[in-house]
């Protein structure tokens, strides 16, 4: 075994569209290296960023990281939608299918991981700390350290461009496929550790969130006053904490039988294939409600507060997500109906999956009796919700028919199926990640986004997701499967897989608007100040401090009387009384985080090109890093009362 | 003016799109809507009904949706009720209908799982063809072990007549779907699925493997082909005369990975080859 273990030149070796891309990304982060060092900013990236515990730059920076793979991740996408529209026939399209593959499997494990993820722990650290009128989270390092090994983890995907190749296998990556017989390259483990290192972060970040709901509430914050955001949080978390491990545990079997060869998931000796798919799913199909929850938690927010009407039905609302929780953990054998678990198993999984949609459909009514004697306002974020109606509800319904194995033999693994899940991922999760990044987006910048830039970018995602994704229904009727590179001309799919790469150009229109809104936003953002902290006439208690919030969120902690405790306390039209200001107890900045990222990524990289020497260093030095934190004794500080008062009036001046 | 420009604009649009579907539909060939067998027949009406009684919540949604953001819309003057937030009756409704239909829908699944449960013989009068699919790296071969012949990427028998396929894999997995007979299984190494078909006509149809096996799975498509009882006896006969023999060691190079492979026929076959293939995957089996 060499030194760098099986790295080597040939690592370099790609044909020219993987070269371009290589050299794109490369290209492209020394740009911004270039940029920051000429601009002198790294001290301050470092002080005031990287080594920050404040839940509000954090949630930041795993916005901006998730929205750098959305792009790349829709990249894939239009890749892949290109290919299709061409090959056909006597044409092979200009992908090779190792290549191909390679794209599909990036594009599913970039979209849920990276981007899907991404916005979820980012929406929910900026917003609810602020909703529960807390100053920071239960533990700021952790939340540090979690969002660094999400980022550690997310990097693969880019090394892999240049370095050695992904995993061709899809982004479940089933064995046997997955191991060591049919694919012994390095491919699998970039895809193995990506998701291991991130999952880590995951899951201390579901734990952090939990602690934080439970013990963090402002005073008279009882369960049932907290937001309906909160409550998806609180769901979604426990959902982490419970489906995360099991990841942790199948891929980490994953990994000893591709490092140590322990057989477990082989076809021979006495290995079992169907294990790993039923333990994949177990984590899998949480983790679709892990994404979409905090999305209803978000439309919850939205649509009461641009209907000017209390939310309906609110403990109906937190039921539902009560039994959604629940159910998720209950359903994941209709992603394999078709692996031949005999009739009664099938039924009962079916059954138990079309369950989830009463529920979900009473969430559904709600939101839109909200509306009904309401007066709605079409601002950005109730745009976002409304296209999600129409496109989650068809997403619903092609969900509940192939919950019916019946059905699903004949939909199973077809671009019916692409259809019926990137509706609700596209319309459910990002839909409503856009519509909480309008609605949020002046609380965290202090001023409020282009209203015109935002309707087009979202008239031309919705358009553009409907002839994207809508011929792919077709498409699976017609006996197309997923995951081709190549069809023979004489079925006839070809117009239906040029319509789909059209819609796939307009939904990349509708990013092109949204990246024009955020500069011209950016540009002219003395003129959409807001300087009031309520730009909405809001309900909940982020609204009640100024925008962006100063560092330690309330001067005050609130004290909550009721739901909608912003809106109560606009209404009772009481002054605040003025109370003296106290001091405030704040979390020290540390490196520890991004520490434990680098070295993460560095042993992450060790382990996928069998560096062993290089990975135990690391894993010695995360330790070391860990356990010399314990040995930090100031490891907090107080904000004096008097710098509290200035800040508090100059946030008021403005 | 402007905004009646703007209606009639979309509502040609849409009927346009409207047409241009139906024209797309009329012309081409939508196996799992225009099924040809016993199963996907009986698919197709489950695929008919759950979209009808869905259909009961879902018009009704998307209707509401329209009517309220129109009616309630700032500055309309509609009715505001800023603190109505809960409604016995109202919720009652919404919990119960899809309570009810969720309640048919499980009733329609739990009898349709059992009816269509691939595993089920399918049983008409007539004796069944035993057909054993093996998913190769990239292709699938069949073996008749009753005819004593092989075949790979085609697949031929007789009309109204029970096929049971009895279906593994010597590769990684993959599944079996011929969309216009009914679908679909897993073909898996080391373990047997099956699934019993029946061609309501004769016919050609296209197979194809709908699980991701590696390099060349976009190849992994398959003839199938229905032909009367006397056309397939002659096809048998025609095999059985063409002399190939696919013995254990043409299969060990048949298992070498290949794209896009030829349509090939074997008149003769190793005793138990479907057998032997398994075994291969058990403890005691790698010594052949």
């Amino acid at each position: 075994m060499s030194l760098f273990g099986r790295l080597g030149e040939h690592a370099l070796k790609h044909d020219w569209i993987e070269y371009a891309a290589g050299v794109s990304i490369v290209g492209g982060a020394l740009v911004v290296i270039i940029l920051i060092t000429y601009l002198k900013k790294w001290g301050w990236l470092w002080r005031e960023w990287f080594t920050s515990v404040d839940h509000k730059k954090i949630g930041i920076m795993y916005i901006v990281f998730s929205a750098i793979q959305l792009a790349k991740g829709l990249i894939d996408g239009l890749m892949m939608r290109a290919q299709q529209a061409t090959a056909s026939g006597d044409c092979m399209g200009y992908l090779g299918a190792e290549h191909f593959q390679q794209i599909f499997t990036a594009h599913g494990v970039t979209m849920i991981f990276f981007v899907g993820m991404g916005v979820v722990f980012g929406i929910i650290n900026l917003v609810l700390p602020l909703q529960i009128g807390a100053r920071d989270v239960a533990f700021p390092l952790l939340n540090s350290i979690s969002f660094w090994l999400f980022a550690a983890g997310g990097l693969y995907i880019f090394i892999s461009l240049v370095i050695g190749v992904f995993a061709g296998t899809g982004w479940t990556a089933y064995p046997p496929l997955a191991g060591l017989k049919y694919n012994p390259g390095v491919g699998v483990d970039y895809w193995l550790w990506s998701i291991q290192i991130s999952g880590a972060g995951s899951l201390l970040s579901g734990i952090n969130f939990l602690v934080t709901i439970l013990k963090m509430r402002c005073p008279g914050m009882k369960l049932m006053r907290m937001p309906v955001f909160v409550w998806a949080t609180l769901a979604t978390v426990v959902l982490v904490i419970f489906a995360f491990p099991i990841l942790t545990g199948t891929i980490g079997m994953l990994s000893t039988d591709r490092l140590l060869d322990t057989k477990i998931f082989t076809a021979d000796y006495g290995g079992n294939p169907m294990m790993y798919i039923n333990l994949i799913w177990a984590w899998g199909h949480p983790e679709v409600y892990i994404l979409v929850l905090p999305a209803f938690g978000i439309f919850s927010e939205v649509v009461p507060v641009f209907s000017h009407k209390k939310l309906f039905g609110y403990t109906s609302m937190v039921w539902a997500i009560a039994v959604i929780t629940f159910l998720s953990f209950i359903v994941w054998l209709h992603h394999f109906f078709t692996m031949g678990a005999g009739a009664n198993v099938n039924a009962f999984f079916g059954i138990m999956t079309m369950v989830i949609a009463i529920p979900t459909g009473v969430k559904v009514f709600n939101w839109l009796f909200t509306m009904y004697r309401g007066k709605v306002t079409f601002t950005t974020p109730m745009l976002w919700f409304m296209g999600f109606i129409f496109i989650f509800v068809t997403g619903g319904m092609t969900g509940v028919m192939m919950a019916i194995p019946g059905i699903d033999f004949q939909v199973h693994n077809s671009l019916f199926l692409i259809a019926h899940f990137h509706s609700v991922i596209i319309g459910g999760v990002l839909f409503g990640f856009f519509s909480g990044y309008s609605y949020w987006f002046p609380k965290f910048t202090g001023f409020r986004l282009n209203e015109k830039l935002g309707k087009y970018a979202f008239w031309f995602w919705f358009v553009g997701f409907i002839v994207a994704f809508f011929p792919l229904y077709l498409l699976g009727f017609m006996g197309a499967t997923r995951r081709m590179n190549h069809y023979p001309a004489g079925n006839g799919w070809q117009p239906l897989f040029i319509v789909a790469s059209i819609g796939a150009f307009l939904i990349l229109i509708g990013v092109l608007f949204q990246a024009a809104q955020l500069y011209k936003s950016i540009k002219e953002r003395n003129q959409n100040k807001d300087t009031t902290g309520d730009p909405w006439n809001g309900r909940a208690l982020e609204w009640s401090t100024a925008s962006p919030p100063p560092f330690y969120n309330f001067a005050h902690l609130p004290e909550v009387h009721s739901r909608d405790a912003f809106w109560e306390l606009k209404k009772s039209k009481k002054d605040i009384v003025k109370r003296k200001y106290e001091d405030i107890h704040m979390p020290k900045n540390s490196m520890v985080g991004v520490n434990i990222g680098i070295l993460s990524c560095v042993m992450g990289f060790a382990l996928v090109w069998h560096i062993f020497w290089l990975a135990a260093i690391t894993f010695i030095g995360i330790l070391i890093a860990l356990i010399a934190r314990l040995f930090v004794k100031e490891t907090d500080y107080y904000v004096k009362a008097e710098e509290v008062e200035q800040i508090e009036t100059r946030s008021r001046a403005t | 003016m402007k905004r009646a420009f703007k209606i009639i604009i979309i509502t040609l649009l849409i009927i346009a799109v409207g047409a241009l579907t139906v024209y797309f539909v009329s012309t081409h060939n939508i196996p799992v809507l225009e099924p040809k067998g016993l199963i996907s027949v009986k698919e197709r009406e489950l695929i008919i009904t759950s979209s009808l009684l869905m259909l009961i919540v879902v018009i009704p949604v998307l209707v509401l949706a329209v009517v309220f953001g129109w009616k309630y819309r700032e500055g309309r003057g509609s009715k505001h009720a800023p603190d109505w937030e809960h409604n016995n009756i109202a919720e009652c409704c919404w919990w119960g209908v899809p309570v009810v239909i969720i309640i048919i829908l499980a009733v329609i699944t739990w009898k349709t799982s059992h009816d269509l449960n691939p595993f089920k013989p399918i049983q008409n009068g007539t004796t069944p063809v035993k057909i054993q699919a093996v998913a190769l790296d990239w292709k699938w071969l069949f073996i008749y072990p009753d005819q004593g012949i092989a075949t790979v990427n085609y697949v031929q028998f007789p009309e109204k007549t029970p096929i049971d396929f009895v279906i593994t894999a010597d590769a990684p997995m993959n599944s079996f779907w011929i969309p216009q007979l009914g679908g679909q299984i897993y073909a898996m190494p080391a373990m047997t699925t099956s699934i019993h078909l029946l061609a309501n006509e004769t016919g050609e149809f296209e197979g194809r493997s709908a699980n991701i096996s590696g390099k060349g799975f976009a190849g992994m498509i398959f003839k199938a082909v229905a032909s009367n009882k006397q056309d397939f006896q002659n096809w048998v006969q025609y095999v059985k005369s063409s002399g190939k023999e696919l013995s254990w060691d043409i299969y060990t190079q048949l298992v070498e990975p290949s794209e896009y492979n030829d349509v090939e026929i074997y008149g003769k076959i190793e005793d138990q080859l479907f057998d032997q293939i398994l075994i291969q995957y058990m403890p005691e089996g790698n010594k052949k």
